[in-house]
């Protein structure tokens, strides 16, 4: 609230001298205004992007009939959904049929409250950001295992409870890894720990503390995959086991509710991981962090919860669905092992003054893990353009030669 | 211990093997081919739809006994004696009146067989194959016309006649290009 004030004032002068009701209504209604834009927009990007990246790794085109290069496919699909009938079979408990993809929804767009894109633009600098995103984040559980229950239908059930496994199994690496960063910044507010990462590329936290963080970002990572209900980790849902799991019984603009809450779940979940481990709006290099007067904070933070998407779609097309035996052996025997000793070892260095602001070989690791990163992408970047330069010479040199048929 | 620590390796490690290969295909070319717009090149000599070009026919019905599935229905009777004589491209005589030429194909076999025989070689496999409908009757292409401009000189007349003359010149046309290449 007082950092929305700020903003507005330091926005617009003259609202420091307007009625109070009117500052609040604004100050209310902005970040309102600006979650729900997210909420009816993002989800057009996401699914768009979603099917155009899932065409390109399989080497097909993705949509591109409706409008140039498909752009305006999930917006027909949406209007689809929307038109649609909302059917209620005769069977489900219509009030928490109702209610389910609603409170999917509150937990889905809820974290965006919190989150910072930059010093001051932030709807709520709540100094429990981090307990806040994962106790309002864990609503949408409760939401998937009504909307299983209420379908009265036994493959919604079994989709239903085995979110409620799932994400409760994989709550409980997840928290422990936030500690991480939360310990050692001594803050839970989202702010705090992105201004903790300041200076540079070199002192993001996936760089800092060498074989700490890394491996607690990708078991971060690994444990929000199966928290978003994302693939590998899909098993909720899946398709060709459970009929769809818990929105088997839905239609129309339920469904689409749902989908929504997938998509926002996923970014919301990409933009804490930046925020944990990749300086949240912070830019690459502090010159990069304003154009003038210009601040790119939203910028930054939207290329890198936007790279996490990608990832996560990347990671989709990738690996088939885990069985939930395996599923389960990664969270127990895997990711929680990993993310109680992080949480021993980081619980006993921050007793350590020398290490409060990082090793004492951060100069000499994270230096070389950042130059290292960045130019392994950039070799990995390079060698797929050779790659596919050589493939579309080769198909250049036999057109179309499988389909060819030979006819004496 | 080691083996729990090899497997997280091994299972991390293979996930970003298969990344690679994922990664790679994201830049590759779409081998998707979009049908109606663009389309596949024809190999030489496809045999598709049938046609017949009714000008030439001299109604002798080899084409009918060829065909194993009896598709093509022949009609023909003699011409009357006082008609004018007209003749095919070839130079062969038209003796008979086709009345009815139909070949149904949705009956067809696409085996080639009834362009064999034709003496003028008015029948034919063309590389049209898109000639779906939602009637089968439609499928029963008529190819007797009744208002059909036939050869009314004798064509061999006309080439000894023309001959001094062609000889000087190079061929006029290129022979056809092959169907659907």
């Amino acid at each position: 609230m007082d950092a929305t004030y700020e903003y507005l004032v330091w926005l617009l002068p003259a609202a420091a001298r307007w009625p109070s009701w009117l500052v609040v209504a604004i100050i209310a209604a902005l970040p309102a205004l600006a979650c729900f834009t997210f909420m009816a927009l993002g989800p057009l990007i996401y699914v768009y992007a979603e099917r155009k990246i899932s065409a390109f790794m399989q080497d097909r085109i993705g949509p591109n009939r409706v409008g140039p290069i498909g752009l305006l496919q999930t917006l027909a699909d949406t209007v689809k959904l929307l038109f649609k009938e909302a059917i209620f079979p005769k069977k489900v408990d219509r009030k928490l049929f109702v209610l389910a993809p609603l409170l999917v929804n509150v937990g889905a767009f809820m974290p965006f409250l919190v989150i910072p894109w930059g010093g001051r633009l932030q709807p709520a600098d709540l100094n429990v950001g981090v307990f806040y995103v994962v106790a309002i984040a864990s609503l949408s559980t409760v939401g998937l295992i009504m909307a299983g229950w209420a379908s009265n239908n036994k493959y919604s059930l079994f989709g239903g409870m085995r979110a409620a496994a799932q994400i409760v199994s994989y709550e409980i690496p997840a928290l422990m890894i936030l500690l991480v960063p939360v310990m050692i910044v001594g803050s839970l507010s989202l702010q705090d720990i992105t201004r903790a990462q300041a200076g540079g590329l070199q002192n993001w936290f996936l760089f800092r503390y060498f074989p700490i963080m890394p491996v607690a970002f990708v078991t971060f990572f690994v444990a929000g995959l199966a928290e978003t209900n994302r693939a590998p980790f899909d098993i909720p849902e899946a398709e060709s086991e459970l009929v769809g799991g818990f929105h088997t019984e839905y239609s129309g603009f339920f469904f689409a509710m749902f989908f929504m809450a997938e998509y926002t779940e996923m970014f919301v979940f990409s933009a804490v991981a930046s925020v944990l481990f990749f300086g949240g709006y912070l830019a690459p290099h502090p010159a990069l962090q304003q154009i003038g007067s210009l601040p790119l904070g939203w910028f930054w933070l939207w290329c890198k919860a936007w790279f996490f998407v990608f990832v996560m779609m990347w990671l989709r097309w990738t690996l088939p669905r885990s069985r939930v035996d395996q599923l389960m052996h990664i969270a127990w025997k895997v990711l929680l092992p990993i993310a109680l000793v992080l949480v021993v070892v980081v619980g006993g260095l921050i007793l350590v003054p020398a290490t409060a602001n990082g090793f004492f070989w951060d100069r000499w690791v994270g230096w070389p893990l950042t130059i290292g990163l960045v130019a392994f992408l950039f070799y990995v970047m390079v060698r797929a353009l050779q790659w596919s330069r050589r493939r579309a010479q080769e198909l250049a040199a036999a057109p179309r030669a499988a389909g060819q048929a030979v006819t004496p | 211990m080691r083996q729990w620590f090899k497997g997280v390796w091994e299972g991390f490690f293979t996930v970003l093997v298969g990344m690679r290969i994922t990664w790679r295909h994201l830049f590759t070319y779409p081998v998707t081919l979009q049908y109606p717009t663009e389309k596949w090149p024809l190999p030489p000599r496809s045999r598709m739809r049938l046609f017949m070009k009714y000008e030439d026919c001299i109604g002798c019905g080899q084409c009918v006994r060829a065909c194993p599935v009896d598709c093509i229905s022949l009609k023909a009777e003699k011409r009357p004696a006082d008609a004018p004589p007209i003749w095919a491209a070839n130079g062969q005589p038209i003796k008979l009146h086709v009345a009815v030429f139909d070949i149904d194909m949705s009956l067809c076999c696409y085996c080639n067989l009834c362009t064999y025989p034709c003496p003028t070689n008015c029948i034919y496999m063309t590389p049209e194959y898109e000639f779906a409908t939602s009637d089968l009757t439609q499928h029963l292409y008529r190819f007797a016309k009744k208002d059909a401009a036939f050869i009314t000189e004798d064509p061999k007349k006309k080439a000894a006649a023309a001959a001094p003359a062609e000889a000087a010149a190079p061929p006029a046309t290129p022979p056809a290009k092959p169907a659907g290449v």
